[in-house]
């Protein structure tokens, strides 16, 4: 969409999204507030559940280091002009890689296992993002539709796996046995503890640092290689990309196979770092949570990274806040993500325009006042 | 004669299946005839699921659950088309924000209003469902298989609403190819710069298009909870939305044709859920989980199937701005 | 909103004929007085005030961006004016969207149709005025009164057939019905001959001359002088969002029109040194060419391109010129024939548009914001495309930032491009800029072969004349180029050989002294001659 003007960088990048997760926040309290609770109390109680403590920082981090993965898979995908709604499927199927590896050789050191399970985790994502991305490109078939298909395939096979194969003997509930010890992601407290630095237990673990490093390799990825670029050409304008000479089905693969490896992901902090097994349902949404993030970042690695931060917070502040107010429930911080996606994606320049011409006039009164 | 009254009862189930389908379906007919991609069909299904439900629950009238939920679901068209129409917003993601949205605030005002751990209560009282019709007779004709089996269990038993889906149909098909807005509607999703030119308002034409299409989900969702299952439960609707979609595109927009794949769906799914815990021939017992997903798969193997060659509305997803 | 519609259905069927243009008051068809319309700082209508007299053909002529567009979409209700009034039959007017333009009788044919594809010529007349809510009687209605319309002014269309399998100048026909359905009686035409042949503009003017003679205004919008000069009566000249002068046609020239319209006396003609061309760089032979649905747009076409020589291909737009050309690029696979570049066949060997900029054929498009640059990017990263990875651009899978950015800096430097920041949004140059910017680009690969589309479309007077100088210079340093184009001026300037496409063919082919208008406009218009020697 062409815009008349631009907004200076940090109003672009920094208070825009801002206003908009205000927006959607205020909507979400007037939610609350229906609900016969005091918006201003929960708003205390999310903040302080997510930031207030040593243990929330963790939870919130824990919960952002999903999000980043997901958001990176989301925005690598938007950028080539593709949007992706299979992030969970894909997220699902990754997992699943890096939970057989974990299984498969737990016992073995982790430097041998952990990296292993990276790629497996990264191929499962792939593959199963694969699928639907041929389809798009050798039989048109909308990938929007497609990939919300494959997550419910998705789910339909894990469940199938896990009840009727993977299931530890002798129980119940359909989860596999924990995982070997070399198959955990050292947690962060522990880390920082050997460093010296007490911080309090939590499943935040290394996977974080991971997580950071996709964000930098996602940024050289799309604005530094010439993948990148041609990516975002046929992402902008399609036609122009077939004059570059650059090919549609090459694009739809390539961007969904990368967008599906992150995806993959998800799993070493989910399932290395905090479940240490597989069970039914790990991504819990996180692959739908990637959407409103990767849009609020506006698809770009920094302000995904800052977006999966803030989620995080939501996400754990939301776990207090059922807590102690037992009206809400986690459900809430959904309706958050669906207010978020519709002002940021299907509403993003609702308040470009007013807030240019408010920057405009603070611009002219200080200039009349200092002139 | 046993399989006789099997594929009566067989084609009985994938009427009920069908019709919360077909009427989705054809709601997002006519907004995709208007040129609005409607993703959100999962969500307005959703949310008038669950409007239905509650207010069935509280009122203890299902038709007062019927207008809640068509309010609810025309509440949540007009916020796509907000969205998609007023502000140009991308089509896709409106619709699927709204389908997020919906299913995060159905289970939190359900678990704020009833203490149900989300769920609406069950709804059992009179009148507080639609149930099914009999028509005279059916008793009787019970008793002579063929034709009578066919009467009492196909034409007659049936709920209310599997009526009306099955009216909609040559209605839909009327009022697209027979009146003045029909033909606007058309025109306006196959190039609004036209119509605008004609001298008729592009932003009204597709809200209108929105509203009907928030109507049907509102039908839709009420069938899904106040008569194939009493009450809400979180994610009731499982996709339904969006194979609808897909039936509408394998239907290729066409009132007819879309009916045809509502009942290829619907059929599949009542043929895959006869068929849970039988031993078949060669693959034995199907997994539950494979039957469950059997749509799904069909959805992708049809849409591979139709290999790009669309009939869709030329200006389908394209937001409309009146200065090119 | 319907109200007005409505009113409009009424008016299209008040079966007592008012007598056309005589609807009430007195005055001139079409009055407006001291219209503005500014865009931010940018004036597109200043103090307009011009008079369109009923029985009156009325030119409006002015360059690209000179505000005619604006002006007419203000008459027409799709922009609404910042001051002025519009007076229709002496009786000021308030339009603020098309239907009050409806229902004041003015009709308008755009440049780019206003037609529904999928729907007949009837059900695309009745659209907005359908006269009920169920659909059977108007159409018959309409079905009757069309062919009362087509017979009273020449205006014959298959009425029961798509529109989308008429022909261009059959649908501009069906806009015309449209207008004259919706008893139009004050007509704007916007370019109406640009997608026209020679010979169907001829016909065009004799239904002008037939809607004149029965009392409409015709308002005929047009950059193209020769046809002010054939058909209006009075003339308005438009510069830089103004009018800069009104002349009563027969008292004037097409040179002092020109002047007027360009603000200065116009230049000779391009001088170029005589030709001398060398060998064949790019040789064609027997292509056919299908569209997505099958159609064959492109047949048996047969051509060389020689280096250090100019041919031009002329056409009426939608002639197979744009599907030749993404035939050659790479961008579309040819169904039959084969295309050899310096020796090498690239059809059968399906050579795409990369491998083939390596080759040495670059192409700047004809649709240039379309297809040429992305949006988006800035002017750096679109004078990159289609050589991304080019390996001084690159290293490894990198792309080497500083390169680039100094690169643009200097293809700046060399093609006049201004203002020269590379790191500014491609959208933020005009159109000369943007096009100079893609001709730089198309240079960088050292080519053998350039294929131009259009090559001053949108773009302003001072860059035309560069890139037309800029094209002779790299025939004379021997790059073989095809210059496909619309404007048979353009052609006839710059071409040394000179061919003709017509529905899909080849159809004429005559060295640049020997071409003479008439004869390219018969070929243009598939009226064959002597054809190709």
């Amino acid at each position: 969409m062409s815009r008349s003007s631009a907004l200076p960088r940090w109003a672009e990048w920094g208070l825009l999204p801002l206003i908009n997760l205000g927006v959607a926040l205020a909507l979400a309290g007037g939610v609350v507030a229906v609900l016969g609770e005091s918006p201003w109390v929960a708003v205390k109680l999310l903040v302080a559940g997510a930031f207030g403590s040593q243990e929330g920082i963790g939870y919130t981090l824990y919960y952002a280091t999903n999000f980043i993965f997901t958001g990176l898979a989301v925005a690598v995908a938007y950028q080539a002009g593709l949007f992706n709604i299979g992030v969970e499927g894909q997220a699902y199927v990754g997992g699943l890689g890096v939970g057989l590896v974990a299984l498969e050789w737990g016992e073995a050191h982790p430097l041998l296992v952990l990296p292993l399970a990276m790629l497996a985790g990264a191929l499962g994502g792939a593959a199963w993002a694969w699928l639907p991305a041929w389809l798009q490109a050798r039989r048109g078939s909308h990938i929007v539709i497609t990939t919300i298909m494959f997550n419910f395939l998705a789910s339909a096979l894990v469940t199938y796996l896990l009840v009727n194969v993977l299931i530890k003997p002798g129980q119940q509930s359909p989860e596999t046995r924990e995982f070997g010890p070399g198959a955990m992601m050292p947690a962060m407290h522990e880390v920082l503890g050997a460093g010296g630095i007490a911080f309090a237990a939590s499943p935040w673990n290394i996977a974080f640092g991971l997580a950071l490093m996709a964000a930098v390799a996602v940024w050289v990825l799309i604005w530094r290689t010439r993948w990148g670029y041609a990516w975002r050409v046929a992402g902008e304008n399609p036609t122009a990309a077939i004059y570059a000479g650059i090919a549609p089905a090459r694009v739809i693969i390539g961007s969904m196979v990368i967008s599906g490896a992150l995806a993959g992901g998800l799993g070493l902090n989910e399932l290395l770092g905090s479940q240490h097994r597989i069970l039914i349902d790990f991504p819990g949404g996180a692959g739908f949570v990637g959407i409103a993030v990767a849009l609020m970042g506006r698809n770009h690695p920094a302000g995904i990274v800052a977006a999966a931060v803030l989620f995080g917070g939501l996400y754990q502040g939301g776990a207090q806040l059922s807590f102690d107010l037992p009206r809400i429930n986690r459900d809430m911080v959904v309706v958050i993500q669906g207010l978020v996606i519709l002002i940021c994606g299907a509403l993003g320049d609702i308040f470009h325009a007013p807030l240019l011409a408010m920057l405009h006039f603070w611009g002219r009164a200080r200039r009349s006042a200092t002139g | 004669m046993e399989t006789y009254t099997l594929i009566i009862l067989l084609l009985a189930a994938t009427l009920r299946v069908a019709t919360p389908l077909l009427l989705a379906a054809l709601g997002g007919m006519f907004s995709e005839r208007a040129g609005v991609i409607d993703l959100g069909l999962e969500g307005k299904l959703l949310g008038a699921a669950f409007a239905s439900a509650a207010v069935s629950a509280v009122t203890g009238s299902a038709w007062l659950g019927l207008g809640a939920g068509i309010l609810t679901a025309v509440g949540l068209a007009l916020i796509i088309g907000f969205a998609c129409i007023t502000h140009r917003g991308n089509q896709v993601v409106a619709g699927m924000a709204i389908t997020l949205m919906v299913g995060g605030l159905g289970p939190t005002l359900g678990l704020a209003w009833f203490n149900l751990g989300g769920q609406t209560p069950q709804l059992d009282g009179a009148g507080q469902r639609f149930t099914a019709l009999v028509w005279p007779w059916a008793q009787t004709a019970r008793e002579h298989p063929w034709p009578g089996l066919l009467y009492a269990e196909l034409l007659s038993g049936q709920n209310l609403l599997v009526y009306v889906a099955a009216l909609l149909v040559p209605v839909s098909g009327w009022i697209l190819a027979q009146t003045r807005f029909g033909l606007r509607l058309r025109a306006v999703g196959e190039n609004p710069h036209a119509v605008e030119t004609a001298g008729i308002s592009v932003t009204w034409l597709r809200y209108r298009a929105l509203m009907i299409s928030g109507v049907l989900c509102g039908v839709a969702g009420t069938y899904l909870a106040t008569a194939a299952s009493a009450g809400f439960v979180r994610d009731m609707t499982a996709g339904k939305g969006y194979l609808a979609l897909a039936a509408l595109i394998f239907g290729q927009w066409r009132p007819w044709p879309t009916l045809g794949a509502c009942l290829l769906f619907a059929f599949t799914d009542a043929l895959a859920t006869r068929c849970q815990g039988v031993a078949l021939p060669l693959v034995g017992v199907m997994p539950v989980q494979f039957i469950l997903a059997l749509p799904y798969a069909l959805t992708v193997v049809l849409l591979a199937g139709l290999a790009g060659k669309t009939l869709a509305p030329r200006a389908l997803g394209i937001p409309y701005a009146k200065d090119k | 909103m319907n109200g007005s519609g409505g009113s409009a259905t009424e008016r299209g069927f008040s079966a007592s004929a008012v007598p056309a243009g005589a609807r009430g008051a007195s005055g001139p068809a079409l009055e407006l007085r001291g219209i503005e319309k500014r865009f931010g700082t940018v004036y597109a209508n200043r103090a307009i005030s011009m008079v369109v007299e009923r029985g009156s053909v009325h030119g409006l002529i002015g360059e690209n961006g000179a505000g005619k567009s604006t002006l007419m979409n203000i008459v027409y209700g799709f922009q609404s004016a910042d001051a002025g009034e519009i007076l229709v039959n002496g009786r000021a007017v308030v339009i603020g969207a098309p239907e009050a333009a409806i229902a004041a009788g003015i009709g308008m044919v755009h440049q780019h149709f206003m037609l529904v594809e999928t729907f007949t010529a009837v059900e695309n007349a009745v659209l907005g005025v359908e006269g009920g809510l169920q659909l059977a009687g108007g159409l018959a209605r309409a079905r009757r009164e069309l062919a009362r319309l087509a017979g009273e002014y020449g205006l014959e269309v298959p009425l029961a057939t798509p529109v989308a399998e008429l022909t261009v100048g059959l649908r501009q026909r069906v806009e015309i019905l449209k207008a004259l359905y919706r008893r139009a009686d004050i007509l704007i035409l916007d370019e109406p001959t640009a997608v026209l042949t020679p010979g169907e503009a001829t016909a065009l003017f004799g239904i002008l001359r037939r809607l004149r003679s029965e009392g409409k205004a015709v308002i005929l919008v047009t950059h193209k002088l020769r046809e002010i000069m054939a058909i209006t009566d009075r003339v308005t000249v438009m510069r830089q969002g103004a009018i800069v002068g009104e002349f009563v046609t027969r008292e004037t020239s097409v040179g002092a029109l020109a002047e007027k319209m360009m603000g200065r006396a116009v230049g000779g003609p391009l001088e170029k040194p005589p030709v001398q061309p060398g060998g064949t760089r790019l040789a064609v032979r027997d292509l056919e060419v299908r569209d997505g649905q099958g159609v064959v747009r492109v047949r048996r076409v047969s051509f060389d391109l020689r280096a250090g020589e100019i041919v031009g291909l002329a056409g009426v737009s939608g002639n197979g010129q744009t599907e030749l050309l993404g035939a050659l690029a790479g961008m579309l696979a040819p169904s039959k024939g084969t295309i050899s570049l310096g020796g090498r066949e690239l059809v059968a060997a399906k050579v795409g548009p990369r491998e083939r900029r390596r080759l040495g054929l670059a192409h700047v498009p004809e649709d240039r914001l379309g297809m040429g640059v992305v949006a988006g990017f800035s002017a750096a990263a679109n004078a990159i495309l289609g050589y991304h990875d080019r390996p001084r651009y690159t290293r490894g899978p990198l792309l080497r930032m500083a390169v680039i950015r100094e690169e643009c800096i200097q293809k700046m430097a060399v093609h006049d491009v201004r203002p020269a920041a590379p790191d500014l949004r491609i959208t933020a140059f005009s159109g000369g800029n943007q096009q100079k910017l893609v001709l730089a680009r198309e240079m960088d690969g050292e080519p053998s072969v350039l294929l131009v589309g259009q090559p001053t479309r949108g773009v302003d007077i001072g860059a035309i004349e560069f890139i037309h100088r800029r094209l002779v210079a790299l025939r004379d340093a021997g790059k073989a180029i095809l210059v496909v184009s619309v404007e048979l001026e353009e052609i006839l300037g710059l071409a040394d050989r000179i061919l003709v496409m017509n529905g899909g063919e080849i159809v004429g082919e005559v060295a640049r002294g020997e071409a003479t208008e008439a004869q390219l406009g018969l070929w243009m218009a598939g009226v064959s001659g002597e054809g190709r020697g």
